[in-house]
């Protein structure tokens, strides 16, 4: 192998670009994070989050995004199973209609549910026309929670869908034919067969919810302060560079967790869908 | 599955190769004449840059921010190099402490003599030898109704308190304006330093959240224009334009004073074209520019001479558009409250914003 | 049977709640009124004002631009690391694995500011190259992602034996080892693409004076009130997004079955 060397200064290029844009920038995060105005060393940035403003707003995102993967789960475990047993020319149409608002521009996506639960939108004009009560959705969490099931469902049901169609069908057959009942074969095959996929959707949306200041900005009307829109304004409104940094780093604190987490569940990285 | 979406890309990928050989050929011929202009959100005519290119040849790079908040650490940060921004009162002042501007040569900026000379005396309170500031806008903030969901007239900010109008109240969302409101309904100055003063102001807002719709900045317009909201914390600028579209609205500025603003051109220190900015800045005082925007943006303009040529008699004379501010009590400038103050001011702004 | 309907109400249940958003935004942008609230008469006045507004159309080509050049160079660069990595020991291979998930699996806010704070200590002029720098950061590990299973299933003696006939290392690359690998190569570089079409978080904290993308155009749009050109542009997106879906689903059967 002569040329085993040269072929491994093949990685150079990305070394020094993986160094000089991922690496150093999540020191000067930490550097940041870990000083004062004046450079000094300081803890005070990463325990600001015990501040009650900030505090609370990790708390509200953190159910928030809570919420949101459950109901992720519970909406998209049914729908992945059901695609996973189409069979038939069909089966790419139909698997394709379900991902497809994913191609659609996110702040788009964010925008449309802006429009449909505005206290004059459409869900409200539609109500009127139907002499119900208006529903005051907008500006509220529940309308975050909407924005945030709405753009990250499909990341959910990718994963479950790609586990879910891996599954043997003899495997299903015999647990039938050894008297299980539909549900036991459920709750004792596919289910931990599907952990894996179960795992990698749950990180797929609760990482992007929890961090989001996007979809509480649009559509929590600046009443609603989850941490991404602290630290947000912090560098983009108060430059406060090193509060911003601390409180990214007690973020990426709960990232790591959802990723040891998801490592101990998905060994196989089976899940992986990307 | 997978290669199904891939093949789908692969079209839109192809597509764009083909597009992007026109698209280079359009980017790369370009000379150097431009000038970076940073400004509020729909504040000046589109015409008026347009007719600008053409007359001087001079491209104009445009972007809009949203509060003076969104905009100072972008030249703080020296990241990005805009040639003439247009701050308010109190931010003209911090970027002057922190030796963020440069001094416009008045040579260059001719028609200046246009600007009434009483606004360059307003604006000694931040720029005290008007040495980096042109006047661009003025008004006060005030509140707009609609008198078909507002019973009885409005005159004071504690209309802003009144549970009758939950959920149909529009807040600014800007640290400065918001506490102003709650500064004054209280009696206080809106540039107080007082913690026991702040305090109070900021339980006010706590109080105030569940009844607002929202608290946003541009929109104010849009969602009154379409009676989304019956009250709305607004520039008086705004008035008149809004009016127009929907004249069941009426702008008041309330009983307890309010806050009076001067917007200015002025020209950072890392400006790239300074020339240029001069030319800008002085295109924009000339009457007839002054005017034409005017009419667009319909904020009150510090341009005399414009003001002589609105032909509208009642807009020429408008007690919104032109108040005589010696019959108000209450009213204040803006000032700029060190780093100290800004500290303050945002930690109240995000606990009022963290609140239930 | 039961059974057989529920699954069809429930798939049309999550059918309207993914189609009703875009669907209304469709029918919006026809609409002669600029509220959404009534229904003023059919027009098509916010898609020639789409057209003719060129700060739209300008960001229209600053996305694909952006997307296409961050995509090729992810593309050339995450290929040649992977060839590189599959001739790594361990220990050094899982480092570089390592490294390259970071972008994927932290919080995009987070990489969004490491990387302003880079460009502001190193004084680089935000714009439009500090967007394709950080477009190409994050868009690497997405084609590493998908070349490297390829380069592992690869069978290496093709490679040596090519170089046994006298083949050139660049030219039994491009002989044998690029056509094997192509697949994985393709679609990294669709996903780079579409990742950065879709970006905004991390284009919004490094974009300079007058550079947008149609993401933080809109962005923008929206904090002002939604415009309905938006609603046009929108429906423009989804139109161009269905003709592929159905241009694809009609390509010759034969072709599909190779690919798998």
């Amino acid at each position: 192998m002569k040329n085993n060397k040269a072929v491994k200064l093949l990685s150079a290029p990305y070394i020094v670009w993986a160094a000089a844009f991922i690496i150093i920038p999540l020191l000067m995060v930490f550097y940041y994070g870990l000083t004062n105005r004046d450079g000094q060393f300081t803890f005070a940035n990463v325990l600001a989050i015990q501040q009650t403003e900030h505090f609370k707003s990790l708390y509200l995102a953190l159910i928030l995004a809570l919420i949101s993967t459950v109901i992720c789960i519970l909406l998209a475990y049914p729908l992945a199973m059901i695609l996973s047993s189409l069979k038939g020319k069909n089966e790419h149409l139909v698997v394709f209609i379900f991902i497809l608002p994913m191609w659609m521009n996110f702040l788009l996506r964010t925008m449309a549910w802006q429009t449909l639960l505005e206290n004059d939108g459409v869900i409200n004009t539609v109500l009127q026309f139907l002499h119900m009560p208006k529903m005051h959705i907008i500006n509220t969490p529940s309308a975050i929670v909407f924005g945030m099931v709405y753009n990250f469902l499909p990341f959910m049901v990718l994963p479950l869908y790609n586990v879910l169609n891996k599954i043997d069908i003899n495997v299903i057959n015999a647990a039938r034919d050894l008297g299980a009942n539909p549900f036991q074969t459920f709750i004792r095959i596919t289910l931990p067969l599907s952990v894996p996929g179960i795992i990698s959707g749950i990180t797929m949306v609760f990482v992007p919810s929890l961090t989001t200041f996007v979809v509480s900005e649009m559509l929590g009307g600046s009443k609603i302060l989850l941490i991404g829109n602290v630290i947000e304004q912090e560098f983009t409104q108060n430059s406060n560079w090193n509060l911003g940094s601390g409180l990214s780093i007690v973020l990426m604190l709960f990232i790591i967790i959802s990723m040891i987490m998801s490592a101990i569940f998905d060994k196989n990285g089976e899940g992986n869908t990307l | 599955m997978k290669n199904r979406i891939l093949k789908s890309l692969t079209a839109i990928g192809v597509s764009a190769l083909l597009t992007a050989p026109v698209l280079f050929s359009g980017c790369c011929a370009k000379e150097k004449k431009e000038v970076y202009v940073y400004n509020w959100g729909e504040y000046i005519d589109p015409d008026v840059l347009e007719s600008f290119e053409k007359e001087t040849g001079i491209t104009v790079i445009y972007d809009e921010y949203e509060t003076n908040e969104v905009m100072y650490p972008k030249i703080e940060s020296g990241a990005v190099s805009y040639d003439v921004i247009c701050p308010s009162d109190y931010m003209i002042q911090k970027m002057i402490e922190n030796d963020m501007l440069q001094e416009i040569n008045f040579d260059n900026i001719p028609n200046a003599k246009n600007i009434g000379q009483q606004y360059f005396e307003t604006s000694k309170e931040f720029d005290p030898e008007n040495k980096y500031s042109v006047p661009y806008c003025w008004g006060t903030v005030g509140i707009l109704y609609n008198k078909t969901m507002v019973d009885e007239p409005i005159d004071s900010w504690s209309v802003l308190w009144d549970e009758k109008y939950k959920g149909e109240i529009l807040m600014q969302n800007s640290v400065r304006d918001a506490l102003m409101v709650a500064l004054k309904l209280n009696g206080y100055s809106c540039n107080s330093m007082d913690d026991d003063e702040l305090e109070k102001a900021k339980a006010d807002l706590i109080a105030q959240k569940p009844l607002v719709q929202a608290y946003v900045v541009d929109q104010v317009r849009d969602k009154m224009i379409g009676n989304e909201a019956a009250i709305g914390v607004i520039y008086s600028g705004e008035a008149i334009y809004t009016q127009r579209e929907n004249p069941d609205l009426e702008y008041v500025i309330p009983k307890e004073g309010t806050n009076v603003w001067i917007d200015s051109w002025v020209i950072p220190k890392n400006a790239q074209n300074k020339e240029n900015a001069e030319i800008f800045i002085d295109y924009m005082c000339r009457p007839e520019i002054a005017l034409k925007n005017f009419e667009f943006i319909t904020y009150s303009t510090p341009n005399d001479a414009a003001r002589d040529l609105i032909e509208e008699e009642d807009i020429k004379n408008s007690e919104i558009a032109f108040p005589d501010l010696s019959k108000y009590t209450g009213l204040e400038t803006y000032h700029y409250l060190g780093v100290e103050g800004d500290e303050k001011y945002s930690n109240i702004w995000k606990q009022i914003k963290s609140a239930d | 049977m039961i059974s057989k309907i529920l699954k069809r109400v429930y798939i049309a249940l999550i059918f309207v709640f993914l189609y009703a958003p875009m669907f209304t935004l469709i029918v919006l942008s026809f609409n002669q009124s600029k509220s959404r609230a009534k229904w003023g008469g059919f027009t098509f006045k916010w898609y020639l004002a789409l057209f003719s507004d060129r700060v739209v159309i300008q960001a229209l080509i600053n996305t694909l631009l952006i997307a296409l050049i961050s995509a090729l160079v992810a593309c050339v660069i995450g290929t040649i690391t992977c060839l590189a990595m599959n001739r790594m020991g361990n220990v050094s291979k899982s480092i570089l694995t390592g490294v390259t998930n970071i972008p994927m699996l932290n919080a995009e806010i987070v990489t969004g500011i490491s990387l302003m704070l880079l460009f502001l200590f190193f004084k680089a002029k935000f714009g439009f190259v500090t967007i394709l720098l950080s477009h190409i950061t994050f868009n690497i590990p997405y084609v590493i992602l998908s070349v490297m299973p390829r380069i592992r299933k690869m069978n290496p003696s093709n490679y040596e034996a090519a170089l046994d006939l006298g083949a050139g290392p660049l030219y039994a690359f491009f002989k044998v080892v690029l056509p094997d690998i192509w697949p994985g190569v393709l679609s990294g570089f669709l996903m780079a693409f579409t990742m950065s079409l879709d970006d905004f978080i991390i284009t919004h904290f490094t974009k300079g004076p007058g550079v947008d993308t149609l993401s933080t155009k809109i962005y923008a749009q929206v904090k002002k009130g939604i415009n309905p050109e938006m609603y046009a542009l929108s429906t423009l997106i989804f139109i161009s997004v269905l003709i592929l879906l159905i241009l694809i689903n009609r390509m010759p059967s034969g072709d599909k079955e190779k690919e798998k």
